[in-house]
């Protein structure tokens, strides 16, 4: 009889856990060794690694292709702000509670939104994003049109300057690596399990039972609110909510989708690798302004053309890597 | 009076929405494509306007000679040598290489042309009016309005009585078969796409002669262009005339009670029909 062992971890994937423990308790400590430069590029691409891994967790496995997503990074400010303004409710609290409220929202949201599918969803949302930056923009009392900036006595709340930095970029690191662990932590579980079927095939997935239809809307919702309390921490990030900024879908989501695309849809490792290569380009390219933009455009098509898994989905094919694994490794034993 | 004025206007505006929306329905007709990018290429072919009517000194108008089939062959080979690669079975990749062309676009259009806002001049055509029974009807809008119960009419007859019309109709229904048949895919969604960019053409032509634009504008063009097919019934092209109708109405009637709300409340229309009748007023096909 043949023997087998079915295990999990493998050694990279324990390196992989080790390092990011190391990096994550280096990051933890960052405010004292750190300038506020690197501070805050770190807490931007904490920013852009939770949004990558949440918009990953619902286009990568249920096929929600949402380009609507900066509807609840700008709604997590703006109720943040509302919070602070209008009921003096300390900022840090009110990360929570924006999440709270935008999954309220995001329960009608889904029901009218998902009565359209496929590409037509993704225009949908979009749609939905414009209406909230349309009202946010009818907003007087939050500055209407052209927004409204924290006030002292709020900011003051957060502590001196280094204890405002060191917290904002704590509330960061925790979002970042937050998001990260559930969608890992998740995938590992029976909705992970269901999710990944949801994935490979919808229809396959069906007659196995799985309700495809509520899992994805449990998943919206889960998503909408984790995507808002982001937003909430984006705006205590610049003290300032305006509509545009705010509700920008070329920062909140053209930016997350070539993250996602260029690093590889569909898996964990993906939208990591993505966010260190939009940086990496970022801090390289920036000065070019609109070429700059061109090329990471032209990037993604050709990502998306010639390794459509990107980056990550072409290496872990080729190489057998996997630095988070969900699944299962059958070895046999003779 | 200002009341019926008012929606006489929107229905009027609702003719250039038809336009944009012509070609989306189209092509998704034809490959279930959603091209992110529609938009942009509607604001791609106001600025091919401007640098013809540079060039040759013809009025907007007329340009359309040139652009149309400039369009047209821009669709051709955009097809052919970047979205047939992205159809298959899977929604991901078109939606999300459009997207890609839509931010290419943009950004092309700002280094080509800065943020500036341009606008075409078609003399008195944009001011001149005729009065009928105390309404104004504006000799532009009244145009637009005929011209796009011209392109559905004739995008019609295309479809339903034309060789190229069959293949359109076969290759929707189903593809392999219709390959069986000795139609080649590839090049019949290239014909649509074509087709769908000439219509473009014209919906690029009137949006800058009617107002101003810049770069940025096509994500606004897209949206209103989806929520007249999706208002209309997808798969119904005289569906989504009355789609632009509606949603011109709408915004014409928000904009009477403060201007803020002109775009605002086409969206609410918008979301208010999807509520009530999700697969549109006139559905003629499943998404």
């Amino acid at each position: 009889m043949t023997q087998f062992t079915l295990s999990r971890a493998t050694l990279a994937s324990r390196i992989a856990g080790l390092v990011a423990l190391v990096v994550f308790g280096g990051l933890a400590a960052a405010p004292w060794w750190a300038s506020s430069a690197f501070l805050h590029l770190a807490g931007e691409f904490a920013v852009y690694l939770a949004l990558a891994t949440l918009w990953n967790l619902l286009a990568g496995y249920t096929g929600l292709v949402s380009v609507g997503q900066q509807a609840y990074v700008g709604l997590g400010g703006y109720i943040t702000f509302s919070l602070a303004l209008f009921f003096g409710v300390h900022p840090v609290l009110a990360i929570p509670l924006a999440g709270l409220v935008a999954a309220l929202v995001a329960v009608p949201v889904a029901a009218l939104v998902f009565r359209l599918s496929g590409a037509y969803f993704a225009i949908g949302s979009w749609v939905m994003a414009e209406v909230f930056r349309l009202i946010a923009a009818q907003a007087t009392a939050l500055g209407g049109g052209s927004g409204i900036s924290l006030p002292a006595s709020v900011t003051k709340a957060l502590g001196g300057k280094w204890l405002r930095e060191a917290s904002i970029f704590w509330l960061a690191l925790a979002l970042g690596a937050g998001c990260l662990a559930l969608v890992y932590l998740l995938l590992r579980s029976r909705i992970g399990l269901a999710l990944t079927a949801i994935r490979d095939s919808e229809v396959a997935s069906t007659s196995l039972g799985i309700r495809i239809g509520r899992v994805k809307h449990v998943l919206y919702i889960l998503v909408a609110g984790l995507t808002a309390m982001i937003g909430a921490l984006i705006s205590l990030q610049k003290l300032r909510v305006s509509p545009d900024a705010a509700f920008s879908v070329n920062d909140w989501t053209a930016f997350v989708i070539f993250i996602v695309v260029i690093g590889g849809i569909g898996t964990i490792e993906g939208p990591i690798l993505g966010t260190i290569v939009y940086f990496l380009l970022r801090e390289f390219l920036a000065d070019f302004g609109t070429l700059y933009l061109l090329f990471l455009g032209s990037l993604a098509i050709v990502v998306m053309l010639a390794a459509p898994k990107g980056l990550w989905g072409y290496a872990a094919e080729r190489f057998g890597w996997s630095l988070f694994p969900v699944g299962y490794r059958i070895t046999f034993k003779d | 009076m200002d009341l019926l004025n008012t929606v006489l206007q929107g229905v009027l505006v609702g003719g250039l929405y038809a336009l944009f929306a012509a070609g989306l329905s189209l092509i998704f007709g034809v490959m279930r494509l959603v091209n992110i990018a529609h938009g942009d290429l509607i604001v791609l072919a106001a600025y091919i306007a401007m640098e013809v009517i540079k060039l040759t000194g013809l009025p907007p108008l007329a340009a359309l000679v040139f652009v149309v089939p400039l369009m047209a062959a821009l669709g051709y080979g955009l097809q052919r040598a970047v979205l047939n690669r992205t159809l298959g079975g899977d929604l991901l990749p078109p939606l999300l290489v459009s997207f890609g062309l839509s931010v290419i676009l943009q950004n092309g259009l700002l280094a080509a042309f800065t943020a500036d806002s341009r606008k075409l001049d078609a003399g008195v055509l944009e001011t001149a009016s005729v009065s009928v029974g105390g309404l104004s009807i504006g000799l532009l809008p009244a145009l637009m309005f005929a011209t796009a119960v011209a392109v559905i009419a004739a995008l019609q007859f295309m479809f339903y009585k034309t060789a190229l019309g069959r293949a359109f109709r076969a290759t929707s229904d189903d593809a392999e078969i219709a390959e069986l048949m000795g139609l080649d895919r590839r090049r019949v969604y290239a014909w649509a796409m074509a087709l769908c960019l000439g219509v473009v053409a014209i919906a690029g032509v009137f949006l800058a002669i009617r107002s101003n634009f810049d770069p940025f504008m096509g994500p606004g063009r897209l949206i209103f262009g989806f929520e007249a097919v999706i208002i209309g019934g997808l798969g119904n092209l005289w569906g989504t005339l009355a789609g632009g109708v509606i949603l011109g109405v709408a915004q014409g009637l928000g904009a009477a009670i403060d201007p803020g709300w002109q775009i605002l409340a086409g969206h609410v229309a918008f979301l208010l029909i999807l509520a009530v009748k999700p697969r549109g007023l006139f559905p003629r096909m499943d998404g």
